[in-house]
């Protein structure tokens, strides 16, 4: 830096130690019941492929709605979407779509979502409501240990000056450009907010809209008038799925982009490769 | 540093292609035909049983207000039972039906609907959720199913009660399979637990169970069986149908219906 004899800078890397045991195994734990949760979640929509608003079913009236056209023949069946009273001719995908044999079936979400493929209510349920247990006791364990020690205040949670430089931040996700050496070392302000909203937000409401929707449990605690009566909550829940899945669709590709494998080895192995400057005031830290 | 990663990433590939694939569709289905895994995802039941009833107790359903009140309440598995003898019976406005109640009780009795609207009576408006995920509002009366119980007096060994019904689901090679649900003792005494002979104000239509229905409040639909003609104590359900304790309940449904 000072003098005329400045070397040619080479980049180091080293790794960081950046996610501890637990957090690993929920993460992948909880990938796995999250995407189990989603398809035996469709098959269980689709047993009535509706959402409605309210305490009670208007069925002249539901918010969304995925059928059959009226004007399908057995020929030639129409899939069609209907959102608040608006509908969309979705044939293959919504409303109708190869069954489980190949032919146009009515069904609400396709075959190849759903779990089980073929239309199966009751088993669709057990791996439901199996898999949402699996995911409360990893999900509890891990918000417990991440407050314990202390990794949803130290990482997690931004930082009020963090939040006054969003803007900038944004540009640099725009332009695809992620941060580097030390600073690759933190969760920036966007994938801070995002996981502290999925995290203590999104989760927590999708499983109370979940439980709000048991009538056992609605009758000791007022869950479902909380969520503006259980089809509100059922209606709610399904949100909450798809901001998962449009969370996870940009969590994937921002992993992609920013170093797939680096990304991944430090989900599995913990060790996160760091790239700094040699000769930069910044002290590498070894591991 | 190229070549010391190689290896890790065969790693994760690897990793992830057995993740994949253990999650692919086909995998699934493996899985679910597994007896022995399917007994494992069965056994989430039992915990639902036991978080759900040590956090509700006796608590009751949520009661609604006349306005509340569906304008059209959605009729749902039989509408229009075929069966001659319940036909027969019909056509003469359930003149001669009787509920037979037997089984573990002290005093086996015949109740016709007289009899049950002599006995107290019990009127709830409240949410009728379906398994399918609707859900409806309707205003029931019937006599308290603990009132009928104590009538008869079950023995102590009793610990489910039975509700045989008149609708034939589908013939078997056996014979016609009858509807028939079960509940525990828990819900069978619950104040809200009631046999229902009207809806709305009315004589329970034939859609919803005529003459008589059961309403278990805390729990969907396919519980509250409809055209009942028997109710019988019981210490379990081995000889009963499949021995699951229900018709739905025989076909992998839950029999605690409570989420």
């Amino acid at each position: 830096m000072h003098g005329p004899t400045r070397q040619k800078v080479k980049p180091s890397r080293h790794f960081i130690y950046r996610h501890p045991l637990p957090v690993r195994l929920a993460h992948w734990i909880v990938v796995l019941c999250v995407a189990l949760l989603l398809m035996s979640g469709l098959q269980i929509f689709n047993a009535r492929p509706d959402l409605y608003w309210g305490d009670k079913s208007d069925f002249a009236h539901p918010v969304l709605a995925l059928r059959a056209a009226d004007h399908s023949t057995e020929q030639n069946p129409h899939g069609v979407t209907v959102l608040f009273g608006h509908a969309f001719d979705t044939t293959g995908v919504l409303g109708v779509s190869a069954g489980y044999d190949g032919q146009p079936t009515a069904r609400g979400f396709p075959s190849w979502i759903t779990l089980p493929p073929y239309q199966d209510l009751a088993t669709g349920r057990r791996w439901h409501f199996f898999f949402a247990w699996v995911l409360a006791v990893v999900g509890l364990s891990y918000v417990a240990f991440s407050l314990f020690s202390r990794h949803v205040q130290r990482d997690l949670v931004p930082r009020p000056r963090e939040l006054r430089r969003i803007g900038g931040s944004i540009l640099d996700h725009l332009r695809l450009r992620f941060p580097r050496g030390e600073e690759a070392r933190h969760y920036n302000v966007l994938q801070k907010l995002a996981y502290t909203l999925i995290v203590f937000v999104v989760f927590p409401v999708l499983i109370l809209a979940g439980l709000a929707m048991s009538p056992g449990i609605d009758a000791a605690v007022p869950l479902a008038w909380i969520f503006g009566g259980r089809q509100s909550a059922r209606t709610i829940h399904f949100i909450c799925a798809w901001t998962l899945v449009l969370f996870a669709l940009v969590h994937i590709i921002m992993v992609v982009l920013s170093g797939v494998w680096n990304n991944l080895r430090s989900m599995i192995t913990g060790r996160y490769a760091v790239e700094t400057e040699r000769g930069s005031h910044e002290t590498p830290v070894s591991s | 540093m190229k070549r010391r990663l190689a290896p890790d990433r065969r790693q994760f590939l690897r990793g992830s292609l057995v993740g994949a694939s253990a999650l692919a569709l086909g995998g699934c289905d493996q899985f679910t035909d597994n007896q022995t895994f399917y007994n494992v995802l069965k056994s989430a039941e039992a915990v639902t049983r036991h978080v759900q009833r040590a956090i509700i107790g006796q608590s009751l359903a949520k009661e609604y207000t006349e306005s509340d009140i569906s304008t059209w309440f959605k009729p749902n598995g039989s509408t229009d039972p075929q069966d001659p003898h319940y036909k027969a019976l019909a056509a003469s406005n359930f003149a001669d039906w009787q509920l037979a109640v037997d089984g573990l009780v002290k005093r086996p009795a015949r109740l016709s609907l007289a009899d049950l609207r002599a006995m107290p009576s019990r009127t709830q408006i409240t949410r009728h959720d379906c398994v399918e995920g609707w859900s409806c509002i309707g205003k029931w009366k019937g006599v308290p199913l603990g009132k009928v119980l104590e009538r008869v007096e079950l023995d102590p060994r009793a610990k489910y009660i039975v509700f045989y019904c008149a609708d034939t689901m589908e013939n078997s090679l056996s014979g016609p399979i009858k509807y028939y649900e079960s509940i525990g003792l828990d819900d069978a005494f619950h104040p809200q637990t009631i046999l229902a002979y009207e809806m709305n104000d009315k004589p329970l239509p034939i859609p919803h169970g005529a003459p008589l229905r059961l309403r278990v409040e805390r729990q969907l639909g396919y519980k509250m069986a409809k055209y009942v003609m028997r109710i019988a104590a019981v210490e379990s359900f081995s000889g009963i149908a499949d021995g699951n304790g229900g018709y739905w309940e025989d076909r992998n449904y839950e029999w605690y219906a409570g989420i």
